[in-house]
């Protein structure tokens, strides 16, 4: 169609990687086509590579010291203001959300609503989940004897395939409201919520690094992560349905012993809330002793 | 070069920031409404100006309120899902933080609190509060004490921490689906109808909240209304055993944070700068009108007259004075009444055989003051080593070892608050363990967390605010 | 310095502990013990006090007249330091009114020029010798770095501890060592730098300050300026409960110097409120408290001409050295 020489061209976003609080292309140069629901393209993703997750690792690292050192008030006062920055651009997830996944306009809507709140209910957790799972133990003998939750460190998160925004959150909350930074691999095919989820972490007060997001194919960047030394943990949901490559996945992993969580048979319903162990797959139990006496 | 002295020119804070009206109604139903009985009025103590004339409600009144509530229950807020009411108290929290100067101006000037004090704990505080709890309303499942609300809550408040123990009071309550109706103290009504207002920015369901001020008759007929479920007051002991009796043989449930007489024990191994520094604001944050005050020093006589020492030139830099001025550490005293309560203490003290010291000081002429005191030579039979001052006044007392200590430290009705200041790990924990008293602190004091529970043993209460054990009080 | 408490190699007689490294160790690690959380929390407070309209000018003028101007590069020039002398006895060429500075710290081998520069001002020189700033050298080395400064006019000497020595245990080294830098100093007064971001602690910081001060220093003073976190507040205060405890103990005043670190008006002024409520007003003068600083002076002269013309400046109207 010839565009009319009159009408006002609309100014196009780049659609880039978001790796310690920047937003880089990946260093591979290479792109791919991100296509809507009906197989329209919308917009050249970057696709990233092995290199562009070990960076993100890199970032991950370095942010993981500040952000869990930070009190877990604060946390969950940055995680809460996700949630309102993300309510403050509504229409624009609305609108990639209905391109991506196919959905209708109220559908949309709906899990646009069920992300915010899922961001809410994970901010509360930041001061909880340790009065819920941590505590004092009644050892027989003159101690004091404390069990407390501490991050695990940086964790690896391939994101749900086809919810490419509820999924998203759902969990990458969990990772970052324990303290825990993330390097997370969007949906492949439906990978523009996540980027624009990328904007909405950068002006949020999260620091940077904190949450790292690759838009590229899980089954490729997986591997790499999976068998990184220096990731203490990784989420297979992006994985759900694919067995035996997820079993290849917890084989790398065992290399440093990574927490794993497993891939579903089937990619769950996100709209059900999420049990306690979506944030105690990335924590660990630390327990002090201390003798008590004059 | 001669010496140069650095006297701090006054640091005001503006007050414009405040719009204090002439007069206030009652907060009923989401509206201000007038009230059917008379007025009276609140007065900054630190200059006796009146600041506004405010209904009295009456039994007439606090019946609306309680009917207002009951609907907002009935209807709106029990069958509300946790997760939105979350969100109506996030909002709150929010909306505190950013008019947080505003509430700290006001609260200084309706209490006497130094507006430091007002500006970096209380309205902090009273915003993470309704955050922590905001967060806790859509998780009650976990919390292990149910997750259904009791009802309508009958909530008074007292005149020392207004905006706080207002927080402390609504924000668990409404977290766990209760309304309230909530009775601020007689001489420090302001910011709660302050955040009368702020419910109405958040657009919070009408009658979700309802203020009723007024004083000790407007209290009881509140806690004495047949359809509140739940009492939770904080206030005197003697206040808080006749709530006891009147709620006896009813269903209400109650909880109490009453009167304390906490020790605060110096060990010889203590970090003596920063003991001294505990013992200072232990004493003689908000002017000692703190329930959890650390009123008795319970020092080792190795280090009594070293410790004392130090206290004194610690004392002798405490700046008393007006209370919005950015640089003052001690404030006005709440009212006449309490100033009387505490100069007749004081010369009690005196008469009993106690040595007293003040640390000098230039009072203002108007408004009501009390500089900052300490007893000496006090024994445990002194009524200054028992009852509760309410007022910058310390009493310190040795002892020999930790076994004296702990004796003394628990020879009271009270069972508040304590404090140990020691370098040795063990010491404070074995000693922590002794101590009949629902907070203790080690080599810190005054420290209060939206996720700690507070509350006494004995005489000093029951029942628990703050943490995941503050939603015991308002669930079944 | 005008007061002489005491005279150069004698130690403070009531407190004679330093007979070994166990009967230091046992005077040191009885002293009271720090809580950090609670220093912070104090040394914070503090940093919230609000000085206005006329404490601000009387702070800020007592706080140019406690400046230690620095320079301490591997390029410095004689250029270079005969402009530091310039500014340091004229901060501002266009005010009068406005305070000299206490002294130019330098290394060694400037202290001719900088001496020339400051001629009969009353600006002090100061050296930093020992080695300046690890202190990793011989003690004769050290000791000859300290005799030359002091030939060629320095009035102050700047030294480092062994900070090694010290975290190893071995306090009496440090402590001959400062005592014989002491007395190499002749008539030129000593400060001792503890480098207070390498000892880790406050516990550690008052311990080295103890010793510091038993051996004979005229000031502690916190760091370098080469190693970060260098003068924080808390650590300031702590050193200023030193001094304090110490003139109680023995009658001898000490002088406290932050350096590094203290860049903005802001932050000098919170350090003099610290020294006014921690120490007492008799450490609110040069002879016993300054700032080792070089950006600090020219933002103490915005503020100073913001009070005087009531608007703010910028960095075109003060001088750049």
């Amino acid at each position: 169609m010839t565009p009319s020489p009159t009408a006002r061209a609309d100014v196009r976003k780049t659609y880039k990687l978001y790796i310690g609080g920047a937003f880089p292309r990946s260093e591979s140069g290479h792109t791919y086509e991100a296509l809507d629901a009906k197989g329209r393209w919308v917009a050249n993703a970057a696709l990233a590579s092995r290199k562009d997750a070990r960076d993100a690792v890199v970032a991950a690292r370095s942010a993981f010291g500040g952000w869990s050192g930070r009190t877990a008030y604060n946390r969950g006062q940055v995680v809460y203001r996700v949630a309102e920055v993300l309510e403050d651009r509504r229409a624009q997830f609305v609108e990639a959300v209905q391109r991506s996944e196919g959905v209708n306009a109220r559908q949309a809507s709906a899990t646009v609503d069920a992300s915010v709140d899922r961001l809410v209910w994970y901010a509360g957790w930041a001061d909880k989940i340790e009065q819920v799972v941590g505590g004092s133990n009644p050892v027989a003998g003159p101690y004091f004897n404390l069990s407390a939750p501490e991050p695990t460190g940086v964790v690896a998160v391939l994101a749900p395939q086809a919810s490419s925004l509820l999924g998203l959150v759902s969990v990458v909350a969990p990772v970052i409201v324990t303290g825990n930074t993330a390097v997370v691999v969007s949906s492949f095919r439906r990978p523009l919520p996540a980027v624009t989820f990328g904007e909405v972490l950068a002006t949020s007060d999260v620091p940077g690094g904190v949450v790292n997001l690759l838009t590229g194919d899980a089954t490729s960047l997986g591997p790499w992560l999976a068998a990184h030394m220096d990731v203490n943990a990784i989420d297979l949901a992006g994985l759900a349905g694919d067995a035996v490559v997820a079993a290849q996945h917890e084989v790398a992993a065992a290399d440093n012993l990574k927490r794993v969580v497993r891939a579903p048979a089937a990619e769950p319903d996100w709209t059900a809330e999420p049990p306690l162990t979506a944030m105690t797959a990335f924590l660990e139990t630390k327990t002090v002793w201390h003798p008590r006496g004059v | 070069m001669a010496r140069t002295e650095l006297e701090y020119a006054p640091a005001p804070e503006s007050r414009s920031i405040v719009d204090i009206k002439a007069s206030y109604g009652l907060f009923v139903g989401g509206e201000f409404v007038d009230g059917h009985g008379s007025s009276f009025k609140t007065v900054n103590p630190a200059t006796e100006e009146v600041l506004a004339e405010v209904a009295e409600a009456d039994e007439h009144d606090v019946d609306l309120a309680v009917k207002a509530a009951r609907r907002a229950y009935d209807r709106v807020w029990s069958r509300m899902p946790g997760s939105e009411r979350a969100k109506y108290l996030f909002r709150i929290a929010r909306i505190i933080a950013e008019r947080s100067r505003e509430l700290a101006v006001l609260e200084s000037i309706d209490n006497g609190k130094p507006i430091r004090e007002a500006r970096d704990v209380d309205v902090p505080i009273v915003a993470a509060h309704f955050f922590y709890y905001a967060g806790w309303a859509d998780k009650l499942r976990h919390s292990g004490y149910g997750e259904t609300p009791l009802g309508v809550a009958a909530q008074v408040i007292p005149w020392n921490f207004p905006l706080m123990m207002l927080a402390w009071k609504v924000a668990p309550a409404l977290a766990c689906g209760n309304t309230v109706v909530l009775k601020p103290a007689e001489t420090t009504p302001l910011t709660a109808l302050l955040f009368a207002e702020i419910c109405q920015q958040a657009e919070l369901p009408p009658g979700v909240v309802n203020i009723v001020t007024g004083a000790g008759a407007t209290g009881q007929a509140l806690v004495g209304h047949p359809d509140v479920d739940k009492v939770a007051f904080t206030g005197s002991t003697e206040v808080g055993k006749a709530i006891a009796r009147s709620v006896a043989g009813t269903d209400k449930r109650l909880t109490l944070e009453l009167g304390g007489k906490a020790a605060n024990i110096v060990f010889d191994d203590a970090p003596l700068d920063q003991a001294v520094e505990g013992v200072v604001n232990g004493i003689f944050f908000n002017q000692g009108h703190v329930c959890c005050a650390g009123s008795r020093l319970l020092v080792q006589e190795s280090v009594a007259e070293e410790v004392l020492h130090r206290l004194k030139r610690r004392m002798a830099t405490l700046r008393v004075g007006d209370p919005l001025d950015k640089n003052t550490d001690v404030g006005a005293i709440n009212s006449p009444e309490q100033l009387a309560r505490i100069r007749e203490l004081s010369e009690a003290g005196e008469a009993e055989g106690a040595e007293r010291w003040t640390a000098p000081c230039q009072l203002p002429d108007t408004g009501w003051w009390f500089a900052p005191t300490l007893f000496t030579d006090v024994t445990q039979a002194h009524r200054i080593a028992r009852e509760e001052i309410f007022g910058p006044v310390l009493s310190v007392l040795t002892f020999r070892t930790p076994a004296e200590a702990v004796a003394k430290a628990n020879n009271t009705p009270y069972g508040l608050s304590a404090g140990i200041w020691s370098d040795k790990g063990s010491r404070i924990l074995q000693v922590a363990s002794q101590l009949r008293a629902g907070v203790v602190w080690a080599n810190t004091f005054n420290q209060f967390d939206p996720t700690s529970p507070f509350g006494g043993y004995k005489e000093s209460g029951q029942g628990r605010e703050g943490g995941r054990h503050g939603l015991e009080a308002y669930l079944r | 310095m005008d007061a002489e408490e005491h005279a150069p190699g004698t130690t403070a007689a009531p407190l004679d502990v330093a007979r070994s490294d166990a009967s230091l160790r046992r005077f040191l690690h009885g002293l009271p013990g720090v809580d950090q959380v609670g220093a912070e929390a104090r040394a914070a407070a503090l940093g919230t006090r609000s000085i206005k309209t006329t404490a601000k000018a009387t702070a800020l003028d007592l706080a140019i007249s406690m400046v230690d101007l620095t320079t301490l590069e591997g390029a410095d020039t004689q250029g270079k330091v005969r402009a530091l002398g310039a500014k340091a006895v004229h901060p501002d060429p266009s005010d009068a009114s406005c305070p000299r500075v206490a002294a130019v710290c330098v290394y060694p081998d400037m202290v001719a020029t900088a001496k020339a520069a400051v001629g009969a001002s009353g600006v002090k020189v100061a050296a930093v010798a020992t080695a300046f700033p690890s202190g990793r050298a011989a003690l004769d080395i050290k000791l000859a770095d300290t005799r030359d400064a002091v030939e060629a006019g320095a009035d102050e000497i700047d030294m480092v501890i062994d900070r090694g020595a010290f975290l190893s245990g071995r306090y009496l080294e440090v402590y001959e060592e400062i005592v014989a830098v002491r007395e190499a100093c002749g008539p030129a007064h000593l400060k001792v730098i503890l480098e207070t971001g390498e000892l880790a602690t406050y516990d550690n910081v008052r311990r080295a300050s103890w010793l510091a001060m038993l051996a004979g220093g005229h000031f502690i003073k916190t760091s370098t300026g080469k190693v970060q976190p260098a003068a924080t507040l808390p650590v300031t205060m702590i050193m200023l409960e030193a001094v304090r405890d110490f003139r109680e103990a023995t009658g001898v005043q000490i002088g406290v110097k932050p350096a590094g670190g203290i860049r903005s008006a802001k932050d000098a002024i919170k350090n003099l409120v610290v020294v006014n409520e921690v120490a007492g007003p008799d450490w609110l003068d040069p002879d016993w408290f300054r700032f080792g600083a070089s950006t600090l002076l020219n933002d103490l002269l915005m503020q100073r001409i913001k009070l005087t013309t009531g608007r703010y400046t910028g960095p075109d109207y003060v001088t750049v050295d």
